[in-house]
């Protein structure tokens, strides 16, 4: 397979994460209608609409592409809705560049939101013993942190990582997000501040992991040519998308399960899982972890966002805290990393959070992202990862 | 009157003095898969194996492990007031694979360490009407 030549990120809209209480389409159609305004696109011209779906919200959730074009005025495109849990965002976008690939349409508006109730996320409601989801719970007491935890006490064992090294990361996007308009959580944080917060799963304290947030994000995309017939001669390019899932045997333990595969008949796949993931987004794009000006990476936890420095490349396995500690990841440094200021600021809005990544990367690189920006960004890429073994990643290039 | 001590889920691991995980192997590669499935192998060379019941090691080593300190949410059924329990992800030797389980009651998680030698035994999850139902934990050997 050859790199495609890319489509264009026409255009691309927010409504500002928080806890606003009100039904998720309003704030998909707040971001839909922005991201509409910057493509300088109607609407009625959109042909193919990609909803990233949310679970939380009922029947309109599970066909969140439907739901937001019936709330935008029914106007005949073909809708997709895609679950992919926290990489739900990157699916629906890969469902929009694949339609325009493939030549069946030229524009299309990819959107996702979400209205999130407060505290942990915990599995659909009713007696579900045959649901891994549910069953995790129920069985094991094993919320989204404590896999969170058992990741960072192994990088504390293996790698001898400390807990100041992961207040660092919050401290990092906390300084980050400060004047990102669209992010939840915009204050200073320190590492008196992170160590003052309680124990959720040790060794993971409150402000280090990530809160739950309503939210929307959107994207108008559409083929090279139609960009050019509206005047944007070089806009920013998707140049890849990955939705890999991991090859058998999965040998690292993830949400919501209860063991990972065995490796004893067959042998390790080459790369573990989250590899797999920015590798394939590299393969496609014919680009490397050396080429990207920055990254936005899922750091649902503090430590889990060192995890993903090793993860997509941008150092050897256990040299994420010397990156950090060296100030190669802050902005202004080598290989700034979510700039955005990250989940840290921005709470987890699941099906839009993907999408709010490949935002982010376009403000940076067309150099208007004010006082977060990256000077001189020309490639950016995402990572993130859903439960049930889906990965993402997307690299935007200039 | 005591309560009968019954498994919180069926199928999953055997009760008695040596408690042992409920597991699948496939006939022809010897995968395991843990829960048990015998409707199919997961292994994608192998879709067609025979899968067949068998039971994985009682022993392991610790791959890590965190401590809640936050009630969970439903459906996990939590002692009122709440206890802090501490997950421990554990490496099985002969079948290369990890396993979570709670650690047992009495055993303190401050001395655990990745490599540290742990037991499967059974544990009390929660009481209901009928009967106090059991789980799997991992016990410092």
């Amino acid at each position: 397979m050859s790199a495609p030549e890319g489509v264009a990120v026409l255009g691309v809209g927010m409504h500002p994460w928080g806890k606003w209480g009100r039904n998720f389409v309003e704030y998909g159609v707040v971001a839909a209608r922005a991201a509409l305004d910057d493509a300088c696109v109607d609407w009625r011209d959109v042909q193919f609409v990609a909803g990233g779906e949310t679970v939380r919200n009922g029947y309109p959730g599970y066909v969140a592409g439907a739901s937001i074009a019936q709330a935008l005025g029914w106007q005949g495109a073909p809708v997709s809705s895609s679950y992919a849990a926290c990489a739900s965002g990157a699916t629906a976008l890969n469902a929009a560049r694949a339609q325009i690939l493939a030549g069946l349409v030229d524009v299309a508006l990819v959107v996702g939101a979400d209205t999130t109730p407060k505290g942990f996320l915990a599995p659909n409601a009713g007696e579900r013993g045959d649901d891994p989801d549910w069953l995790r719970f129920r069985l094991l007491g094993a919320t989204n942190p404590t896999y969170f935890g058992l990741y960072a006490r192994r990088r504390m064992e293996v790698f001898g990582a400390t807990q100041s090294d992961f207040a660092k990361v919050k401290v990092k996007n906390a300084r980050h997000g400060l004047h990102n308009p669209n992010a939840r959580f915009r204050k200073e944080v320190t590492e008196a501040d992170v160590d003052a917060s309680p124990v959720v799963s040790d060794p993971l304290r409150l402000l280090e992991i990530c809160a739950t947030s309503d939210g929307a994000a959107a994207i108008v995309l559409s083929s090279l040519d139609y960009a050019k017939s509206k005047g944007a001669k070089a806009p920013v390019r998707i140049a890849a998308v990955s939705t890999v899932t991991p090859t058998y045997p999965n040998t690292v333990i993830e949400m919501p399960n209860f063991a990972t595969d065995s490796a004893a008949a067959v042998a390790l796949p080459e790369r573990t899982f989250r590899d797999s993931i920015a590798y394939a987004a590299y393969e496609q794009a014919g680009l490397g972890p050396q080429d990207m000006s920055l990254a936005e990476v899922y750091d649902l936890s503090t430590a889990l966002e060192l995890d993903w420095y090793e993860n997509i490349g941008l150092c050897e396995a256990g040299q994420a805290e010397r990156l950090l500690n060296d100030g190669d990841t802050t902005i202004g440094g080598r290989i700034p990393v979510n700039p955005s200021g990250g989940l840290a600021c921005f709470g987890e809005a699941v099906p839009a959070q993907a999408i709010a990544q490949v935002c982010e990367l376009t403000w940076q690189l067309r150099g208007v992202a004010g006082e977060r920006q990256v000077e001189g960004a020309t490639a950016g890429i995402s990572v993130n990862q859903g439960l049930f073994g889906h990965g993402s990643s997307v690299i935007a290039v200039r | 009157m005591t309560k009968p001590k019954v498994a919180a889920i069926e199928g999953w691991f055997t009760t008695g003095d040596e408690p042992k995980l409920l597991a699948s192997r496939g006939a022809t590669t010897g995968s395991v898969f843990f829960p048990k499935s015998l409707a199919f192998s997961r292994n994608p060379a192998a879709p067609a194996e025979e899968l067949e019941e068998t039971t994985l090691g009682r022993r392991g080593r610790v791959w890590s492990w965190t401590t809640n300190h936050y009630q969970p949410p439903a459906p996990y059924i939590s002692p009122e007031p709440f206890v802090p329990y501490t997950v421990v992800a554990v490496e099985l030797p002969d079948e290369k694979m990890v396993v979570l389980g709670q650690l047992a009651a009495g055993d303190d998680p401050d001395t655990l360490s990745v490599g540290a030698e742990v037991e499967l035994v059974l544990g009390t999850l929660f009481e209901d009407d009928e009967a106090e139902r059991l789980m799997w934990n991992w016990k410092l050997v």
